[in-house]
């Protein structure tokens, strides 16, 4: 039997059972607990599988609590599995190796990395020293991330007088001035606006293409994942329910599509359909009107994600 | 791959550059520094104050301290005590809570190294700032305090060793905070015995025998008594490198603690919200 080689990200049966503890609310359940205390085990990922090639983008997709947070902080060495097998670059990260914390990053929407009352340009030089960079690469680098997300003036204002928008970018900046081969962006848009979102998505898709990084992607933005990723990997209450291409994820899920025709007399039809039958509808649309313009077309990429966390 | 410099070159740039920011940072707040400077030298001027009078009334000694002797003494305690100051269980929760420890584990250095170095740089600005304080209480109280060279330089690193062997008492305190959220309690009462047999609350020769025995054989005493002593007491050179040695020994003892319970505790991070 052949054996496949790992990718650069290797996710073999991996599990994470967080042990909680759990009362009712009141006073009695609060003495009783005193006495004994009841534990509830949540499982927050079971079992997942998946590898990850060199230079991939993925998105990784669930509701809340899905637990794509908790893979990502398995992968990048900050939460060890309860079972399973997980590595990364081939190393295992829940080692936390220095040369495995090297060569990756994880960026959370919501944290700040950077010294708060200082300018970002002071936090990039601690940066460099934490990651032995020499002085000339890291100018280098350091300039050209805040070249292609245009921060050149952010950088010398203190970090607190930035926008939610203008830090994340910093942060991003931030984080990749090792320049990381792997990537964990953990909703890198979120409360960000339209083109600030699109701004950081370029840059992603520009890191990617530059460096040949590979990148594992959360987002609730359905256009985060329709501009970067080409495979999606789908997971809800921690297990995986898709893993392959965006345009798969339709075929695979929704059982409409929908047919959108303008008529001779300048009327707009719009129709959904079942899958089976858009060939026999169109044909029927086509013999039976004039059509200047028709589309076929899958539910919006959110719909059928809708779909499948209700499925 | 990018390429990277020298182990040891590192540490020292990334200690250089941690203690650099860290003073930008307070000189950008110097105002709030100074208050918080000013706030710090309350506590033993109550006690040189307490102590001063009791010994007024006692015919002008407690157990052969003079009024002058209790002025030295906690003179060059506030600037024990402003060495003394590192990360709390308090900072530690906040810390976990707020997904600085995730931050943290993230990066390819040990985190002890950023409250080492962050505190570090922190202190040359409050020291810088306590000294026209010393002063000024040196008008005031008098102090009996007539350090040769060799006690100076001693004090200067003592004064260092009593530093890292707070931090690692503080950091093993303060891991107990992955494994429970209410590691401040177990904090309270390090801080109670830390100022009975520290020297922090009066000096140890008033305490009693069996307490002085106590303080020996724990790690309190090196990080107070003993830089104050250096400097306003009378050891000789063998005491002096003997005390030395003795916070070489906590501070090793801390070290292998810190190491085995992070190793541990890590294992046991949930990392929970962020």
């Amino acid at each position: 039997m052949l054996r496949r080689v790992p990718g650069v990200v290797h996710v073999s049966e991996l599990t994470k059972i967080f042990r909680v503890p759990e009362r009712e609310g009141g006073m009695n359940a609060a003495l009783r607990s005193l006495v004994k205390r009841q534990w509830r085990d949540v499982h927050a990922v079971e079992r997942i599988s998946f590898d990850i090639d060199a230079g991939e983008v993925v998105g990784f997709l669930g509701p809340n609590g899905a637990g794509k947070t908790t893979t990502l902080k398995m992968l990048s060495g900050l939460l060890y599995p309860t079972s399973g097998e997980g590595t990364v670059l081939g190393h295992v990260p829940s080692k936390r190796e220095r040369d495995y914390l090297r060569r990756m990053t994880l960026v959370m929407g919501n944290r700040n990395q950077l010294q708060w009352d200082l300018p970002a340009l002071d936090s990039f030089e601690l940066n460099r020293a934490i990651y032995r960079l020499p002085r000339e690469d890291f100018r280098k680098t350091r300039d050209e991330l805040i070249g292609l997300l245009d921060v050149g003036d952010l950088v010398r204002k203190p970090v607190r007088q930035l926008s939610l928008g203008e830090r994340m970018k910093v942060e991003i900046v931030g984080s990749l001035l090792h320049l990381p081969q792997v990537l964990f962006l953990d909703e890198p848009t979120i409360g960000l606006d339209v083109t600030m979102q699109r701004r950081l998505r370029v840059f992603i898709a520009e890191y990617n293409q530059r460096y040949g990084a590979t990148v594992l992607l959360t987002s609730h933005y359905m256009a985060d994942v329709e501009a970067l990723c080409k495979r999606v990997i789908v997971i809800h209450h921690g297990q995986i329910l898709f893993d392959g291409q965006l345009d798969a994820l339709a075929d695979r899920f929704t059982t409409t599509k929908t047919i959108k025709a303008v008529l001779a007399d300048g009327e707009q039809v719009t129709l959904t359909v079942p899958r089976a039958e858009t060939s026999k509808t169109t044909a029927q649309l086509l013999a039976e009107h004039e059509v200047h313009d028709l589309t076929v077309e899958d539910p919006p990429i959110e719909d059928v994600i809708e779909q499948v966390f209700a499925s | 791959m990018p390429r990277q410099e020298p182990w040891l070159r590192s540490m020292v740039d990334f200690y250089a550059t941690m203690m650099r920011t860290q003073l930008l940072m307070q000189f950008q707040y110097r105002a709030a520094t100074y208050m918080y400077t000013l706030g710090m030298v309350a506590e033993p001027t109550i006690y040189l104050v307490v102590w001063s009078s009791i010994a007024r009334s006692h015919g002008g000694t407690v157990n052969g301290l003079t009024p002058q002797a209790f002025a030295a003494y906690y003179i060059v305690w506030t600037l024990v005590r402003t060495m003394n100051i590192v990360f709390t269980p308090y900072g530690w929760e906040e810390r976990i809570r707020e997904g600085q420890l995730s931050a943290g584990l993230l990066r390819p250095l040990h985190p002890i190294h950023f409250d080492l170095a962050m505190f570090a740089g922190q202190k040359l600005v409050w020291i810088l700032m306590y000294l026209p304080i010393a002063v000024g209480l040196s008008l005031v109280f008098h102090p009996a305090l007539h350090p040769g060279t060799v006690q100076i330089l001693v004090f200067l690193v003592a004064i260092w060793g009593a530093y890292l062997i707070r931090s690692m008492n503080l950091w093993i305190l303060g891991m107990v905070s992955i494994w429970t959220t209410r590691a401040s309690a177990i904090f309270q009462t390090y801080v109670l015995t830390e100022l009975l047999l520290s020297g922090r609350l009066v000096p140890l020769t008033l305490m009693p025998h069996w307490a002085q025995t106590l303080a020996a054989w724990l790690p309190f005493k090196w990080t107070f008594y003993f830089p104050i002593e250096v400097l306003v007491g009378h050891m000789s050179n063998l005491s002096l490198v003997g005390g030395l040695g003795m916070q070489l020994l906590w501070t090793a003892i801390g070290a292998s603690v810190v190491a085995g319970a992070w190793r541990l505790s890590v294992r046991h991070y949930s990392a929970v919200g962020n």
